[in-house]
């Protein structure tokens, strides 16, 4: 294989790993769009969901554990969000907005009361971390050329949020598409009034929506901590919560292209850090930052019809009054 | 939907404010008191890190420079009922406008010329970087607040590539561009004082607090007394009336976010002009994120929007003196803070509604029965 | 009264579909239904009849659990049902038809048929019997509909039809429909009634809430009247006329007795020909309108509401370019490629009242000063100067409240907060002062109280015998027979026709209003 091949591999590899924690938000992200409810509090509940994996995994030793205390936590972030929203009719960019600045300062002040690190968590251990799982007959598979090294590098040897992560992509488009649950929920989105008046409850559906949502991010952030990184790190997702709100409107609103969208920003990542300082023929030294802005960009193109064009669900952003 | 009689105009503009700014303090209270310290004794080192110590007025009022240029810049657009997140990534684009401009003139010219069009250069910048989102929302249909936000992530990686590319100094590794020559240089508070006469304490306090306090009387024109304000605030309130009214809707949409952004763009004045002297990275800090509290806090009026920049500088001021008297809470509070903030001043704004005008109405009612 | 529900001994006779006692509701400050109460007996079509906002949309959204009574009780077939959210009136065998349709329109007909009523966890296990569902309604009733089709993508008329489906869908024994004649052409409203009396002959109880008193005529069996919130009397549609129905609604004995003077038209001030517009979307709004309005003279535009008069308002007034035509204000010429703006009309000499005061015609959150130079802020009344002179905008403003009997009299107070007759007459007294040459005014008595009716229309005539030209669009045809002194009929986006104040009756403009035209030897 030659060199370039397998460079090219390595960059998919990465890919999936950067791209995972997307994927989840991006998941998260529809569902509570889908029922009506702006999520920009992606990027607070991962962050949030982030720490506290990383800390409970740390303290309790077990990263199962750590995951279940992040979903309980960015579960209730969300329930915060559904709490000002749906029962008060607050601004929802507002309330997003709020959750993300105080999963900044609470990540932080809790870290620092507990650990004295600076806000940082401790490093975990490898027992307390997911470790990558390596894939049966891997060193049978591996002999068969070109097919074998895709299976080693591509295939195996993620962690289980991975799978987890690309598990969800299915599962949510099955749960949006094909159940009561689903058709309910997209009606929501669209014109609430008309849930209402088939009997459904409108509250319930999208606290249910945020309730999913905040599960999700949980995943999400327990990732970051436990599974790509070996504990918290202050402002850890960096943005990663607002590149899956672009991915949610670049799928317009939909897990199998959302979840491509993911892919390629996932792609520019990989491929902008492993170009950073190389110079190219033609091109010169590679333009890193553009790449990095690339998703923000195209976003910002296609939500202005220049590519194509994104249908928000009618109803969302406004609060439902009976 | 429960009927709750409507409430008085004094406990909506004060009574309710007041309470969600309380509701606040409340929580992160509880906070502190979980991890273990005492919330009493943080407020008060924060309000002496303020307020008390030798030169912390200029320091609070430094910040409070930022936030009354980030809080209009959000309340302007408010008025429009546009939702203009992307103060940061204003502000950040301004220091640009700025900084060219001292970096080209600086050298050659006094700073009688340099200044104005320095500080000019901040508004046009942050002003252009407020237009583009402006213009797809009126004329594309894009929603502002992704526009915005997106343009927030945009700005910042522009700024580190010409920072750390074309405009970085020469022969030094950090991304930012060379200092500016002393003509290219905002006055400080300190010096201006003393040239009066008045001694006074180190700060990084500057003339651009004076230009924000102008900025907050132009704003009050610009809303309550120009024609344009006028117009602004009848497409905020009712669109289809503004156009009824033969007003272009579009136009003053992009007008205002291009103020917006402008107002934004003016922080700059204060961080690059007045304070670091050369562009450095992430001199916006959230600064332009707090503003959405601030005019939130405000209601989106200056003397509001004064005593809200007041508040959060001297939180920011006196979070910073957190870090020295407690060993586990640091100015990250005031992160905390300021998000309770948000969540009840804004989301949560009208939470107390009910119960306190029920409570009002009965109190009136009681008041009534006792004179009869 | 009392208790007749639960006192039917010995008696063969059902007990009533619907029995309604004492519900009463209040928004606010508003009382919108008082001490209401209704028997509507099983398998008939029972109308209620009323003025907007006379409070029957309120009282069905209670029926239906939309809204919750503040006091009162229901009974559905003789037991004490609470409703208190739609799903306990569709376990009530209750189901409704909304003015505005409850409908997804990015779903498929089958998935809005579905929503609510699945059939379980699964889409799948409910798709069968829902398509079966559609199936039985094509047989039965011949309401056949496209189950794949998006329900966008349908004409009014069979959305509304899968309306009525999903109303039905579980056997709901009680069907509410909400004017839902107010969207269908005549032959989709004929249709709808056909299938009307096939349900109530199956033996479906139909609640009919409309303004027409030539629908309730046609179609229902006995028939409620509300007035501003409440119950005025119940009748046998077969014992009663149209003229007791419309005194009952109104609340007087003769509608309008506007003492109209005569007219004394002179030239034109106002010339429209050939006056077509199209949507964004490209769908014509209206089309090949041409007509004059000279000094002196009120021409009213008659028509049922949506067949383009909103849209011909919009254009008169700048706010909609025209796509052909050519629209003539006192000489100045408006055409198809010109420019077209409000501000440019009321240079022109137009002025405009809107028929939704609180859509187009207030800010109600600017106080009342602030409304007084809506669409005139560039003119004198806002100051001289640069900047809006405040002292000058309260000064006018009170003026204006004086001279127009707004009260109260306070312009400092937000515009939300006076009562409708008063926000409208604030509306006229803006529009007024600037001595139009013409005006046009649209639904200019909407929810207003009956004082302040007959102040507008005094007002209306004042100007015209000052000499201005007006151009009057309502859908209440007493108002326009009352006012007008020529007579334009839409239908279907077009004109019908135009005659004198003396050819016109009530039969005549009917008609033209279904779109017939008179044959007249010109």
């Amino acid at each position: 294989m030659s060199d370039f091949a397998l460079q090219l591999l390595l960059t998919f590899d990465a890919t999936l790993r950067l791209a995972a924690p997307l994927i989840l938000c991006a998941m998260a992200g529809i569902f509570s769009e889908r029922s009506g409810i702006i999520d920009i509090s992606l990027e607070g509940k991962m962050l949030s969901a982030a720490f506290t994996a990383a800390a409970v995994a740390h303290l309790a030793g077990s990263p199962w554990l750590g995951v279940a205390a992040a979903i309980a936590v960015s579960v209730a972030l969300g329930l915060v969000h559904g709490f000002a929203c749906i029962t008060h009719r607050g601004n929802q960019v507002v309330s997003g907005l709020a959750i993300n600045i105080l999963a900044s300062g609470l990540t932080v002040t809790i870290g620092i009361a507990l650990f004295r690190q600076g806000g940082q968590t401790p490093p975990l251990a490898s027992d307390d971390r997911f470790r990558p799982i390596t894939w049966w007959l891997v060193d049978g598979i591996n002999q068969i050329p070109l097919i074998g090294t895709i299976y080693r590098e591509l295939i195996s040897g993620h962690n289980a949020l991975v799978y987890v992560a690309l598990a969800a992509v299915p599962l949510s488009a099955w749960l949006l598409y094909k159940t009561r649950f689903g058709l309910r929920l997209r009606a929501v989105g669209e014109v609430p009034e008309a849930v209402d008046s088939a009997g459904v409850s409108v509250y319930w559906l999208r606290y249910r929506a945020v309730i999913i949502a905040g599960m999700l991010c949980g995943l999400a952030g327990a990732y970051l901590s436990t599974g790509q990184g070996a504990g918290f790190v202050r402002e850890m997702s960096a943005g990663k919560g607002y590149i899956a709100l672009a991915a949610v409107i670049f799928g317009k609103w939909r897990p199998a292209q959302a979840f491509a969208a993911c892919l390629m920003f996932g792609f520019l990542e990989a491929a902008a850090a492993r170009l950073q300082g190389i110079h190219i023929p033609l091109i010169g030294e590679a333009p890193v930052q553009l790449m990095l802005a690339l998703p923000y960009i195209m976003t910002v193109l296609l939500l202005a019809g220049f590519i194509g064009r994104a249908n928000p669900p009618a109803a969302i952003g406004e609060p439902y009054v009976k | 939907m429960s009927a709750a009689p409507p409430l008085p105009r004094w406990a909506d503009l004060f009574l309710l404010p007041v309470l969600n700014l309380l509701a606040a303090f409340f929580v992160c209270g509880l906070i502190v008191l979980a991890i273990g310290e005492n919330p009493i004794t943080a407020l008060g080192v924060m309000l002496k890190g303020a307020f008390i110590f030798p030169g912390s007025l200029g320091y609070t009022l430094y910040y409070t420079t930022n936030f009354i240029f980030t809080g209009l810049a959000v309340a302007v657009a408010f008025h429009a009922m546009m939702f203009n997140i992307g103060g940061e990534g204003q502000a950040y684009v301004g220091g640009l406008g700025a900084g060219l401009v001292s970096l080209w003139l600086a050298q050659s010219m006094p700073s009688l010329i340099v200044l104005p069009l320095a500080v000019f250069g901040a508004a046009l910048f942050g002003a252009a970087w407020g237009i583009v989102p402006g213009y797809l929302q009126a004329k594309r249909g894009s929603h502002i607040v992704i526009t915005t936000i997106m343009f927030n992530f945009i700005a910042a990686s522009l700024m580190v590539w010409l920072l750390a590319g074309p405009l970085i100094e020469p022969g030094q590794m950090s991304p930012q561009t060379p200092k500016f020559a002393a003509a290219g240089q905002l006055p400080s508070m300190q010096s201006m004082l003393g040239a009066v006469g008045i001694e006074s304490a180190n700060s990084p306090l500057n003339l651009s607090f004076l230009i924000a306090l102008a900025a907050l009387f132009g704003f009050w024109v610009l809303i309550w007394r120009t024609r344009l304000g006028y117009q602004i605030r009848t497409v905020g309130q009712n669109p289809e009336a503004a156009r009824y009214a033969g007003i272009n809707v579009p136009r003053v949409v992009i007008i205002t976010l291009a103020i917006s952004g402008a107002l934004a763009g003016l922080m700059a004045t204060n961080e690059i002009l007045g304070v670091q002297h050369r562009v450095v990275l992430n001199f916006t800090a959230g600064y332009g994120f707090t503003g959405i509290a601030v005019a939130l806090m405000g209601r989106n009026h200056p003397i509001g929007i004064f005593l809200a920049s007041l508040l959060f500088g001297a939180l920011y001021q006196g979070g910073a003196e957190l870090d020295f008297e407690f060993q586990s809470i640091t100015r990250e509070m005031v992160l905390l803070i300021q998000g309770m903030i948000i969540l009840f001043s804004g989301a949560l704004a009208y939470m107390f509604n009910p119960p306190v005008a029920r409570l009002l109405a009965r109190l009136a009612a009681r008041r009534e029965a006792a004179n009869v | 009264m009392a208790g007749a529900a639960g006192e039917q001994h010995g008696s063969v006779e059902p007990p009533p579909a619907i029995e309604l006692r004492g519900v009463s509701k209040a928004f606010g400050l508003v009382q919108a239904n008082k001490n209401i109460d209704l028997v509507v007996q099983p398998g008939t079509i029972h109308g209620i009849i009323g003025e907007n906002g006379a409070g029957k949309s309120t009282l069905m959204n209670i029926l239906y659990g939309l809204h919750r009574a503040d006091s009162g009780e229901m009974y559905i077939n003789g037991a004490l049902a609470p409703i208190h959210s739609s799903a306990d009136a569709i376990a009530c065998g209750i189901g409704m038809v909304h003015q505005h349709f409850m409908l997804v329109p990015n779903f498929s007909v089958l998935e809005n048929v579905m929503l609510g009523s699945e059939g379980g966890m699964l889409l799948a296990e409910g798709r069968e019997e829902t398509l079966g569902t559609l199936k039985k309604f094509a047989d039965e009733y011949g309401m056949t509909v496209d189950a794949e089709v998006l329900v966008g993508d349908l004409p009014v008329g069979l959305q509304q039809r899968v309306e009525i489906i999903k109303a039905l869908k579980g056997g709901a024994k009680i069907l509410i429909l909400d004017e839902p004649t107010g969207v269908l052409t005549p032959q989709e409203a004929v249709s709808l009634f056909k299938i009307l009396g096939t349900l109530k002959q199956d033996g479906v109880t139909i609640l009919l809430i409309t303004h027409k008193l030539e629908e309730i005529m046609a179609t229902t069996d006995t028939v409620s009247i509300m007035r501003q919130g409440e119950m005025v009397g119940h009748r046998a549609t077969a014992e009663t006329n149209p003229e007791e129905l419309a005194e009952l609604m109104v609340g007087r004995k003769v509608l309008l007795q506007v003492d109209r003077g005569t007219s004394d038209p002179g030239e034109v001030n106002l010339s429209v020909s050939g006056l077509g517009c199209v949507s964004p979307h490209g769908s014509s709004l209206i089309s090949d309108i041409s007509f004059d309005v000279r000094v002196g003279e009120i021409v009213g535009v008659a028509g049922i509401a949506g067949n383009g008069q909103s849209e011909l308002m919009e254009a008169l007034a700048g706010m909609r370019p025209p796509s052909t035509g050519t629209i003539n204000i006192l000489g100045q010429t408006i055409t198809a490629d010109g420019q077209s703006d409000p501000q440019i009309m009321r240079a022109a000499g137009l002025a405009h009242i809107p028929e939704d005061r609180h859509k187009f015609g207030l800010v109600l959150g600017f106080e009342a000063r602030e409304n007084a130079i809506l669409g005139y802020h560039y003119s004198r009344r806002s100051g001289d100067g640069r900047l809006i002179d405040g002292a000058a905008v309260t000064a006018h403003c009170r003026e204006l409240m004086s001279a127009h009997d707004v009260r109260p009299a306070n312009p400092q107070l937000t515009a939300r907060n006076f009562s409708g007759g008063n926000q409208q007459k604030l509306v006229i007294a803006r529009e007024l002062d600037a001595n139009p040459q013409v005006l046009i005014v649209g639904q200019p008595t909407r929810g207003v109280d009956i004082g302040a009716i007959e102040f507008i229309h005094k007002e209306l005539i004042a100007l015209r015998d000052q000499g201005a030209a007006i151009l009057l669009i309502s859908v209440e045809l007493e108002e326009v027979l009352g006012l007008a002194d020529r007579i334009m009929v839409m239908n279907n986006r077009q004109q019908v026709g135009i005659i004198t104040r003396a050819e016109a009756d009530e039969q005549t403009l009917g008609l033209m209003m279904a779109g017939i035209t008179p044959d007249k030897g010109t």
